[in-house]
């Protein structure tokens, strides 16, 4: 969801953050490797995302790439220091020099990649505006909500996907608009609504919160793009191309079948595109400024992309997210990393 | 003959007194009032009888994780609060560590007690000892980084403590600075007053909000790369500016309620400015305002919860941290969340507010003496 006036804003910080920006031409890498920490900015607080546990740790899928790039760069998955950025703040904060990289559940968009000033290294979770219904009303599809009446926030994007949507599957529809989001959750709770919308990775938590979640259910359509990425500042290339690689490592890593539990076993391999990820053949991390070991260590330390999605969102947790459009390219999904080689 | 049996003594009838009769009185002395007893009384057992349901009867009170709390008609979820106590209290700060917040908050209450309570002992060692040592050992105790003291950075600290650092130091700023610039407003300097003039009317025509989003977000861009100044002191010093320029206003109408003859007899007594404001002039007006300072300062203890706005997490923040875990998620965390920081909260304005009526009947004990006894008759 895309509010005009806080991009207003934070496109005003971002002119001002661009002038700064040009006279410093720091390495990023160079300073987090003499501060021997990571400052990653997070949610302040979305379940699945970037949360704190019982204990205080953060976790999240978010989290976890704060964790691979700390492993990849500094060895060491713990030496992260985590910046809560409220929606407002995060462009200024990571334009500041304040944060080495966002990681904040951000869409990402040209507004957003050319004129703020920042880098999105790519996508990290695809997620994208969906539906949840009453199991009892039978719908399973997008195409058997005609006639229903929608619950949606008002003054977003999501109101106007809304309108393409049924506008294109010519089918008719009552949209009910509240201010907050948590109004329109409440009236679909008490059946004003027969479906409520917002973004898929939402309506799996929207789903924790009825009495009876087992009566709910969240169709398979995704009907607008929000693809949600980690971004870092623009002009550090080289810190752009790590944090862009540890991506894709995470990827490959899945695709190649190596995961947290035995990336050790794995280290044995003949198998050339393995030895290559885990740095047993060629030497790729020297073209990124790391070690050999980078990708082993992220996996080692936090795993796969499967591996965090699954412990954070998907079938290991309690949303228990569909992998949809997040399935790697080989499983129908849109995840998708170049080779190491 | 006459009868010396004396008919036994009746009891009143139980119409004039006993309890049926202060029912009667006071309940049902007419037939609307009759009818409002009982509305009012129908209205308060609906209302208690949830509250009660809610918290008691229906609530959940063991747990491994939200799924307990999911079910219909489910009251709080107090596994949660249970689980993440530790947090609202201290937020991040480490387990291990703990004591030594606890030690700061013993300590601060030493220093509070003999000002706090007339009764106590020594309110010149204890404010030398508040304004000047305490707040170095606290900085000391709760940051650490000093032999022996491991570093806790600002970045851990949350919850309850970060309500009660920036509240707390937010007041010992703004009581100076608000008596200085209510007396700057005053003064006959120009300079002097417009200054003072400017400050308050600047920040009192910008929302906190605004305020703390500028310090977090535009003050890292004009300060030079690797300079930065840790967040949380950035919203000490807004919170405290901010609190100062209301107190000034309202220790201005303090000011302008002394009559101007104590000025001029402290003048006549030929005593300086410095003594005409600390002796005479300043106590009474203090006096006077008792209830706009404490309510400035009840405001403020609320507002600190915008802290959020920039990512640190006071106990408003910190408990909706808490409901984004998705191991309590469950229709029933979130109020319980809320509920249980609006207790907290409660508590200590409460107690803020009880404190100021007792400190206001002490002090109007002298003036009683006059409004009892009007001259004029």
């Amino acid at each position: 969801m895309i509010r005009l006036v806080p991009t207003a804003i934070a496109t005003a910080g971002a002119l001002i953050a661009m002038t700064a920006g040009a006279v410093a031409q720091s390495k990023t890498l160079d300073a987090v490797k003499q501060r021997g920490q990571l400052s990653c900015g997070v949610n302040v607080g979305l379940a699945g995302f970037s949360a704190a546990d019982d204990k205080g740790n953060w976790t999240g899928l978010d989290v976890d790439y704060c964790k691979a790039i700390a492993a990849a760069v500094l060895g060491d998955a713990k030496k992260v220091k985590y910046v809560p950025t409220t929606t407002k703040e995060r462009f200024t904060a990571l334009q500041s020099g304040e944060l080495d990289v966002l990681a904040r559940n951000t869409t990402w968009t040209i507004q957003r990649d050319s004129a703020q000033g920042l880098s999105f290294v790519g996508v990290n979770y695809y997620d994208g505006q969906g539906f949840i219904v009453k199991k009892a009303a039978g719908a399973k599809t997008g195409k058997d909500l005609g006639g229903a009446t929608v619950c949606v926030q008002t003054g977003t994007t999501t109101e106007l996907n809304l309108a393409d949507f049924f506008k294109a599957s010519k089918l008719q529809y009552k949209p009910l608009v509240f201010e907050k989001a948590d109004e329109a959750l409440r009236a679909y709770q008490a059946d004003r609504c027969d479906a409520y919308t917002t973004d898929v990775s939402g309506l799996y938590s929207v789903r924790l919160q009825m009495a009876k979640p087992d009566d709910h259910l969240v169709l398979p359509d995704v009907i607008s793009k929000e693809p949600l990425g980690p971004a870092v500042r623009q002009g550090d290339s080289q810190w752009f191309t790590i944090v862009r690689w540890v991506h894709f490592a995470l990827l490959n890593a899945e695709e190649l079948g190596v995961t947290q539990a035995n990336v050790d076993q794995m280290a044995a391999s003949t198998n050339a595109d393995i030895k290559r990820l885990l740095g047993k053949q060629d030497e790729f991390g020297k073209g990124l400024g790391l070690d050999n070991e980078w990708a082993y260590r992220i996996i080692k330390q936090v795993g796969n992309y499967g591996d965090i999605f699954d412990r954070n969102v998907g079938a290991g947790s309690r949303i228990k997210i569909d992998r949809g459009l997040n399935r790697l390219w080989t499983k129908g999904g849109l995840q998708y990393a170049p080779p190491i080689r | 003959m006459a009868r010396d049996i004396r008919p036994a003594a009746m009891p009143p009838p139980l119409t004039v007194t006993g309890p049926v009769a202060w029912v009667r009185q006071n309940l049902f002395s007419s037939p609307l009032n009759g009818f409002l007893t009982l509305l009012g009384a129908w209205i308060a057992y609906e209302v208690l009888a949830n509250v009660v349901n809610w918290a008691f009867l229906n609530a959940t009170w063991q747990g491994e994780d939200g799924s307990a709390c999911t079910r219909e008609g489910a009251g709080a979820c107090w596994p949660f609060v249970q689980a993440k106590f530790g947090q609202f209290m201290y937020g991040r700060y480490p387990d291990g560590e703990r004591w030594r917040v606890d030690l700061t908050y013993a300590l601060a209450i030493a220093g509070l007690a003999p000002l706090l309570i007339p009764r106590v002992p020594g309110k010149l060692w204890a404010a030398i000892y508040l304004a000047g040592i305490f707040p170095l050992i606290a900085v000391v105790l709760l940051l650490g980084d000093v032999p022996g003291l491991s570093y806790v950075p600002t970045q851990l600290w949350g919850g309850l403590l970060v309500t009660l650092v920036v509240s707390s130091a937010g007041i010992a700023w703004a009581f100076p600075i608000g008596i200085i610039l209510a007396l700057g407003r005053r003064s006959q300097m120009p300079i002097v007053r417009m200054v003072s003039v400017g400050f308050i009317e600047f920040v009192r025509g910008v929302p906190l909000i605004t305020v703390l989003f500028m310090a977090s977000v535009m003050l890292p861009l004009f300060l030079p790369e690797n300079v930065s100044i840790d967040k949380l002191l950035r919203a000490l010093i807004m919170v405290a500016l901010f609190s100062a320029a209301y107190l000034a206003e309202v220790i201005r109408g303090g000011l302008q309620a002394i009559p101007r003859g104590q000025f001029e007899a402290a003048d006549a007594l030929g005593l300086s400015y410095a003594q005409k404001m600390g002796l005479i002039i300043l106590p009474q007006a203090l006096k006077l305002v008792i209830p706009g300072i404490v309510n400035t300062f009840i405001g403020l203890f609320k507002d600190t919860s915008l802290v959020l706005i920039i990512g640190i997490f006071d106990l408003l923040g910190i408990v909706q941290l808490g409901l984004a875990d998705q191991k309590w998620i469950s229709p029933a965390t979130p109020i319980t969340g809320y509920v249980f920081a609006g207790i907290v909260f409660w508590i200590f304005c409460f107690s803020i507010s009880r404190y100021s009526q007792m400190i206001e009947r002490r002090l109007a004990a002298g003036g009683q003496r006059t409004t009892t006894k009007p001259l004029g008759e």
